[in-house]
């Protein structure tokens, strides 16, 4: 927060155009004269939303592990997982921390080479940067929309799903600076390094050597031939001129082109299914992060296109409902697990939207 | 050589059943051998296979190319009119050339992140269109007469403003370099990707035009004595912040609105971006809407979460920024076929987060010997340096590798020298020395030499 929001109020209550005659007086610079003017305090407020590691710019407020337990199962537990577990869309939040790492402030799990994940709570130093990036992130797919209140609680509902607060705490401006002592990974961060200032020195740094340099010119990596293709075909990643020409991945490395057997110029791909109405529902549903809960065929955090498909297969009434169900979202036809709602795709995109679905999603 | 070839315009392709099983699995082995032997051992060979003519190009022509014979329609015919694409793109024989992502790196297309085709790219300057995208909430095309920026917190005269404000201040043009911190981050452990696209696509280079920061808060009356950080934030629903060091602030950070000659595109903040060059690419705030000067870092989502480096031991090292020199060969490069033997220019990029770079060093060899690569001009500081270097390949295994040194006396490392000190989970800064194994077949792939 501005330390002249509370000077700035006083000027504000003689009028707008005080404001600018007013600040500018007391600015430092005269040389742009006539360029920008002083925010207003009211505007200061609507966008000064971050929250330091010190707590300045903490909102009073107060939120309890039940009331956080209800906005994750409705807002936050589709992509997250009910218990913040799920690795479905996201890196998972909760995991790898022990009551021990809550003594040390030291996640023991982070040096362990074996341990498959690192979970945002192994990694976290700082309860700040929780109850900030939920304020002005979450939810994903509409962000800035909880409540102060709101965010207390959800971060309370994550701090108690990693056990560093009870089930019955009420997370508030009053007691957070208590909470941080409890973090595990407080004490997980290091700053001893050269990669910030300008001045820092490198800690890995190459020789010059020119000649017989010591290398065991053994190679210890390289991509399996099961692979060769995993990036699509190379061979359309490239143009069709210049001193090398794309591998065809479509063919074993044997059949690779060489001088001898002329590159064949791949065609052009296939342009993609366009629906009726003109509109490229494939790529709406890309463009509306469908495909981050449905796949083609498995069960991600929803059901799979091919599993909606064949649920109201001949259905009449079916293109009309699952528009209407992907604009105002809900729960309960494939489960607990509900379905954000996407007010802002149109009508026409919905239209096409449910009748690739139907069809297939082909 | 030509005596005995037949005058034909087209070479023959020789069926599939005359080759050897040895020889079908490795065509360019077989031409080798072809060509190793004598004009006359090679033709009576030929004739004994039945087959037409070596592969000689001027022997191969006959009376001449058809491509000359013949004239084709764009030669004979009526081209097409101005402006018939008001704004033009590339060729239709460019296609091959786009972003992509890297199928399997992020399951959210809007969190996630589409590579640069560096295979593909001249110079030192990235086309706009193909400049990486890395987004943390989807981009958006925002209204620009809307967009405003705010700058607050420890000045004199907290101020907003309009684009109009913004493009009305003293501007200054500047090229550099862009790298997100996680570019070649899927090798730190192993070789995981084909090609340099994905491999290093995380970088791109433009020129960028805009208000310097120290502008700006020189203009709102920056409290010198208590300011130390600012902390920049986009307009988007991430609305993304990072802490940025006040020296560095006032030095040669931009507030950007073009890039290339143009505004920014969408994909890349449209219509005001930070620039903070030498600096990884989540500190190049877009879509930016607020700088807040103050006197400690902000610990945000991305440098507490992400954006940390894990070191052997459990400790992350936080706020590391720099993005070291770096260098690497696009031409030729992994997942691409040699034409033949012969004469190739190796030619690659280098940049250093560090200032310019002074040097290039080229090895065919794996390491063991080098040759320094010549540095194309303009040589800037904190950009793309484009090198080249002579190279005749003679058929045999190569491996290739570029190592670059800044002005600072920096030098790459290698990936074993990084390993020893960072391990190989800490996804961020990988500098890297990169091989490129060349086979006999000409065929070059991704591997990692120690």
């Amino acid at each position: 927060m501005s330390r002249f929001t509370k000077s700035l109020r006083l000027v504000a209550s003689a009028g707008m155009l005080a404001i600018c005659v007013s600040a500018s007086a007391q600015g430092a610079n005269q040389k742009f004269s006539g360029i920008g003017r002083t925010a207003t305090p009211a505007e200061i407020k609507a966008w000064d939303i971050d929250v330091r590691p010190d707590f300045k710019g903490l909102p009073a407020g107060a939120g309890s592990v039940a009331k956080g337990q209800d906005v994750w199962e409705a807002k936050c537990a589709s992509c997250h997982g009910v218990f913040g577990e799920s690795t479905e869309v996201f890196t998972p939040i909760i995991g790898g921390t022990t009551k021990k790492d809550i003594e040390t402030g030291r996640v023991a799990n982070l040096a362990r080479e074996d341990f498959p994940q690192r979970t945002t709570m192994m990694k976290v130093a700082t309860v700040s940067t929780l109850w900030d990036y939920i304020n002005r992130a979450m939810p994903w797919n509409n962000p800035k929309t909880l409540t102060v209140e709101e965010v207390y609680a959800v971060t309370a509902y994550i701090l108690n799903l990693a056990e560093v607060v009870p089930e019955n705490f009420v997370l508030s401006d009053k007691n957070i600076a208590e909470v941080q002592k409890r973090m595990p990974n407080r004490n997980g961060m290091t700053e001893k390094h050269g990669l910030w200032d300008l001045k820092g020195k490198p800690d890995v740094v190459g020789t010059l050597c020119m000649s017989n340099c010591a290398t065991e010119l053994k190679i210890t990596s390289f991509l399996p031939e099961s692979a060769r293709d995993a990036h699509g075909n190379l061979k359309e990643q490239h143009r069709p001129i210049g001193p090398a020409r794309a591998i065809d991945t479509s063919r074993p490395a044997a059949a690779a082109p060489t001088a001898d057997r002329p590159v064949v110029v791949a065609a052009a791909p296939a342009a993609q299914a366009a629906t009726a109405s003109g509109v490229n529902a494939a790529e709406i549903s890309k463009k509306a992060n469908c495909t981050a809960c449905h796949a083609q065929a498995a069960k991600m955090v929803g059901p799979s296109w091919t599993e909606i498909a064949k649920k109201y297969k001949g259905d009449a009434k079916a293109p009309a409902m699952l528009a209407k169900k992907i604009k105002s979202g809900g729960a309960g036809n494939w489960g607990a697990v509900p379905m954000p709602p996407h007010p802002n795709l149109k009508d026409n995109e919905l239209t096409a939207l449910s009748q690739w679905i139907l069809e297939g999603a082909k | 050589m030509s005596s005995g070839v037949k005058k034909s315009g087209r070479l023959i392709k020789a069926p599939e059943n005359f080759l050897t099983a040895q020889d079908a699995r490795a065509p360019a082995l077989m031409r080798r051998k072809f060509l190793a032997a004598s004009a006359s051992t090679a033709a009576a060979s030929l004739a004994a296979l039945g087959l037409s003519a070596p592969k000689n190009a001027l022997a191969s022509v006959g009376e001449g190319d058809p491509n000359i014979l013949n004239l084709p329609a764009h030669t004979t015919g009526l081209g097409m009119p101005v402006a018939a694409n008001p704004y033009g793109m590339p060729s239709q024989y460019e296609k091959g050339l786009q972003r992509r992502e890297s199928p399997g790196l992020t399951r959210v297309s809007a969190a996630s992140v589409a590579f640069t085709p560096l295979q593909g790219t001249f110079g030192i300057i990235t086309p706009s269109g193909l400049h990486f995208e890395r987004h943390h909430q989807g981009w958006w095309d925002i209204d620009p007469s809307k967009h405003r920026l705010m700058v607050m917190g420890l000045v004199k005269n907290p101020k907003v403003y309009t684009m109009d404000d913004i493009m009305r201040l003293p501007s200054v043009s500047r090229i550099h370099f862009i790298e997100c911190g996680a570019n070649t981050a899927m090798e730190w452990g192993n070789v995981a990707v084909p090609t340099v696209q994905y491999s290093h696509g995380m970088v791109s280079c433009s020129e960028f035009t805009g208000v310097p920061l120290a502008v700006l808060l020189e203009d709102c009356g920056i409290d010198r004595k208590a300011a130390r950080y600012v902390l920049a934030e986009g307009a988007d629903g991430s609305s993304m912040t990072r802490s940025i060091a006040l020296d560095r602030a006032l030095d040669d950070v931009i507030v950007a609105y073009g890039m290339n000659g143009e505004m920014l595109r969408p994909e890349n903040g449209y219509p005001l971006r930070l620039v903070v060059p030498g600096i990884q690419g989540v500190s190049w705030v877009k879509w930016l809407r607020r700088i807040e000067v103050g006197d400690m870092k902000w610990a945000a989502k991305d440098e507490s979460i992400h954006y940390i480096d894990l070191m052997p031991g459990g400790l992350h090292r936080q706020y590391t920024g720099i993005q070291e020199a770096k260098s690497v060969i696009t031409t030729p490069s992994g997942g691409q076929t040699l034409l033949d033997k012969g004469f190739y220019n190796i030619s690659g990029l280098a940049w250093s987060g560090r200032g310019k770079i002074r040097r290039v060093d080229i090895s065919v060899d794996g390491g063991r010997n080098w040759r320094t690569a010549r540095l194309e001009s303009p040589i800037l500081s904190k950009a793309f340096t484009r090198f080249n270097i002579d190279w005749v390949w003679n058929g045999g295994p190569a491996i290739l590798q570029s190592r670059a040194q800044d002005d600072s006396g920096y030098v790459q490392p290698k990936i074993n020298q990084l390993r020893a000190v960072r391990g190989t989970r800490s996804i961020y800064h990988q500098n890297a020395i990169q091989s490129w194994r060349v086979a006999d077949n000409g065929e070059v792939s991704n591997v990692q030499v120690y």
